[in-house]
C-alpha cells in the first residue's frame, strides 16, 4: 500500500492538518515508508484470532467500571477557561460557522 | 550525596544532617550549572521548590514524614501540574498551565516530596530520541554528541547527571526503560493499570503507563510505593490492594526462572550490548537463578503492530487539540475549518503530525479491518507468546535496545529505522506487562547498557527484587558520567 499525493491530501483534511503543498512530496515519502513497515502484518494467519482492545484482556476479565451519576466536581468554570485562546462572557469564541 | 540512595537521603533527612530547603538548593544548584548543556529541564520554578522544602522541613518538623518527605523529584513534563506549565515538549502546549494535578504528581505531594520541574521528553511521548522535543534536544551525559533516548529522555538524563535523584516517566512503547537504557540509570514500566493515567496527557490510551525512574532498583520500589494505587478518575484503573513494591528487595534468587528469549539474542543487536547481557545473565546463573532459552515468535511483528495501534490512539487523543479550549491558536484564518488546520499544522512538530497522518488514514474507510482490526489480532499473538513463555519462568531477561547511544540526527531522516530501534521495548506494553532496565556495564565507547528484566502481570516487586541483589553485587549504576562529576 503506498499512499499518492492526492491521498495524502484527503487524510491530511480528515485529521485537520495542513499540509503545504511543496511538503506534500516528503510527508508522503516518510508515510510510505512508515506504511511500508506495518505492511508486514498482511502476511499473518490471524484466522480464529479476536482483536485484543485492552492491555490487559489476554489475562484478566476487563470489567466496566461505572459510578453513580452524580455530581461529583466543583464548578471551576473560570479556572478552566483561563488558558482557552479567546473567551467572552463564559463562552468559547470560534470563527462564525453559521452564515 | 549525588550518588545517595532514597533511603539514605531520607536517613540523611531524619537524622537532620541537613534540611529538605539545604537539599532542594543542592540540586537546584545543580540544575543551574548543568541544564544550559544537558537541556533536560523544560520548566524549573525554584521558589515553588523551595516552598515546598520548607513545608517537607514542618512536616518532619511535627514527626509526620515518610520515605519521601523532602526528597527532590522531577516530573516528566507530560503530567499535569497545576500552577506550573505542562508542554508535553509541544509548541501546541508550550503556554499551558494545568488546572488541576494529575494523580501521579498529587501522590508525590502527598508524600512530601519536592518537585524541582519539568523534564524534556519527545513531543507528546513521540519518540526515541528526545529530538522531536520543540524545547530542543536533550543531550546524553555520558557523550554530548549522543541521543538519551526517549521519550522519557529528560528524566533519564536528569538522574544519570545526578541533577534531580529520581524522576517520573511514561512509557507506551518504551519510553520510560530505553532512556533509562541509554543513559545508564533504572528505570521501571509497571504493569498496564497499576499506575493512575489521570493528568497524564495521553499518547496512546491501551499502552500508555507511568513509571519512576531512579539510580538504582530499591529507589525504583519507593517510588512505586508512592505512585502505584487505585484512582476512580482513570477508567483502566485496576482495584487491586495496596502492595509494597519494597517487599521481595533482600529475597534470594536460588530458585528463580530466568527465560532467555533467543529472538532478543540475536542478530541485530551490538556485539557489545549482547556480551554485557550475557555477562549479567550469567551472575544470576552463579548465584543460584536457573536459564532456559525461549521463544518469543511474534517479536518482529511488534514494532509494525505498535506503528498501527498507537497512532491510531494518537490520532484520536490529540484531536482535542483545536485551538478552542486550551493550547495553540493560530492567527490568521477565514473559516473554522481553516482555523483548525492552521492551529494543527502550526502546533505540532513534524513526527506528531506524522503519527496523526498515519493513525486516521489506518482507522478511515476501507482500511480499518486491514490495518487496525489486524494490528489488534497480531497484538493478541503477541501477549499469548508472553503467557506461553511465563508458563515455565519467572523473569524474562534481555537488552533493553539493540545498541547503546547513537549520534544526534543519527536517524532522524528515516522513522523506520529509529521506530526499529524499539523492537525490544514495544512487546511487553502490547501485552500489557511489566518491564525494566537497569545498567549492567559499558560499551567500548564508554557508554551504558541496559539489561531488561520483563515479568509477569503484577510481578514488578520480583524484577525489583532481582534487580536489587544484582545492584547489591555490581556498581554499573553508581558510576558518574564524565558531565557529573561533582
Amino acid at each position: 500500500m503506498s499512499l499518492t499525493p492526492a491521498q495524502l491530501q484527503r487524510i491530511a483534511v480528515l485529521a485537520r492538518i495542513d499540509v503545504a503543498p511543496d511538503e506534500m512530496q516528503s510527508v508522503a515519502e516518510r508515510l510510505n515508508r512508515v506504511l511500508g513497515l506495518i505492511d508486514q502484518l498482511q502476511s499473518v494467519d490471524t484466522g480464529g484470532i479476536e482483536p485484543m482492545a485492552h492491555a490487559l484482556d489476554a489475562t484478566l476479565p476487563v470489567r466496566q467500571r461505572l459510578r453513580a451519576d452524580e455530581v461529583t466536581e466543583a464548578d471551576r468554570h473560570d479556572d478552566f477557561q483561563r488558558g482557552a485562546p479567546a473567551v467572552e462572557q463564559g463562552l468559547y469564541l470560534v470563527p462564525k460557522v453559521i452564515e | 550525596m549525588l550518588n545517595s540512595s532514597l533511603a539514605e537521603l531520607s536517613a540523611a533527612l531524619a537524622a537532620k544532617q541537613l534540611s529538605a530547603v539545604e537539599l532542594t538548593r543542592l540540586f537546584l544548584d545543580r540544575i543551574r550549572g548543568m541544564n544550559a548543556t544537558l537541556n533536560a529541564f523544560i520548566t524549573v520554578d525554584e521558589e515553588r521548590s523551595l516552598a515546598q522544602a520548607r513545608v517537607a522541613d514542618e512536616r518532619r518538623g511535627r514527626g509526620e514524614a515518610g520515605p519521601l518527605t523532602g526528597i527532590p523529584i522531577a516530573h516528566k513534563d507530560i503530567f499535569c501540574t497545576r500552577g506550573l506549565r505542562t508542554t508535553c515538549g509541544s509548541r501546541m502546549l508550550a503556554d499551558f498551565t494545568s488546572p488541576y494535578d494529575a494523580h501521579v504528581v498529587e501522590r508525590f505531594a502527598a508524600a512530601g516530596a519536592v518537585t524541582l520541574g519539568k523534564t524534556n521528553m519527545d513531543e507528546f511521548a513521540m519518540g526515541s530520541s528526545n529530538e522531536t522535543s520543540y524545547f530542543g534536544p536533550v543531550r546524553n551525559p555520558w557523550n554530548l554528541g549522543r541521543v538519551p533516548g526517549g521519550s522519557s529522555g529528560g528524566s533519564a538524563a536528569a538522574v544519570a547527571a545526578r541533577m534531580v535523584p529520581a524522576a517520573t516517566g511514561t512509557d507506551t512503547g518504551g519510553s520510560i526503560r530505553q532512556p533509562a537504557a541509554l543513559t545508564g540509570v533504572s528505570g521501571l514500566k509497571p504493569t498496564y493499570g497499576v499506575v493512575s493515567r489521570y493528568g497524564m496527557i495521553a499518547f496512546a490510551s491501551s499502552l500508555d503507563q507511568g513509571g519512576p525512574i531512579g539510580k538504582c532498583a530499591a529507589d525504583l520500589a519507593l517510588l512505586m510505593n508512592a505512585m502505584a494505587g487505585f484512582d476512580a478518575r482513570d477508567s483502566t484503573s485496576l482495584e487491586r490492594p495496596a502492595e509494597d513494591y519494597t517487599r521481595c528487595l533482600n529475597e534470594p534468587l536460588r530458585g528463580l526462572r530466568v527465560g532467555l528469549p533467543k529472538e532478543y539474542l540475536s542478530a541485530g543487536v551490538d556485539e557489545d550490548v549482547l556480551a554485557r547481557v550475557r555477562e549479567a545473565v550469567r551472575w544470576f546463573e552463579s548465584q543460584g537463578a536457573s536459564m532456559a532459552e525461549i521463544t518469543l515468535p511474534n517479536t518482529a511483528l511488534a514494532v509494525p503492530v505498535y506503528y498501527v495501534l498507537a497512532p491510531a490512539e494518537a490520532s484520536s487523543n490529540l484531536s482535542r487539540f483545536d485551538g478552542v479550549r486550551y493550547g495553540h491558536r493560530a492567527r490568521d484564518y477565514a473559516n473554522l475549518g481553516e482555523m483548525y488546520r492552521r492551529t494543527r499544522a502550526e502546533g505540532f512538530g513534524a513526527e506528531v503530525k506524522q503519527r496523526i497522518l498515519i493513525g486516521t488514514y489506518v482507522l478511515s474507510h476501507g482500511y480499518y479491518d486491514a490495518y487496525y482490526l489486524k494490528a489488534q489480532k497480531v497484538r493478541r499473538l503477541i501477549a499469548k507468546d508472553f503467557a506461553e513463555a511465563f508458563a515455565r519462568c519467572d523473569l524474562i531477561m534481555g537488552p533493553t535496545a539493540p545498541s547503546t547511544a547513537f549520534p544526534l540526527g543519527a536517524k532522524s531522516d528515516d522513522p523506520v529505522q529509529m521506530y526499529l530501534n524499539d523492537i525490544f521495548t514495544i512487546p511487553a506494553p502490547l501485552a500489557g506487562l511489566p518491564g525494566m532496565s537497569i545498567p549492567c556495564g559499558f560499551d567500548r565507547q564508554g557508554l551504558p547498557v541496559g539489561l531488561q528484566i520483563m515479568g509477569n502481570y503484577f510481578s514488578e516487586a520480583k524484577m525489583l527484587g532481582a534487580a536489587h541483589r544484582y545492584q547489591q553485587a555490581t556498581d554499573w549504576h553508581l558510576r558518574l558520567p564524565p558531565e557529573a562529576a561533582p
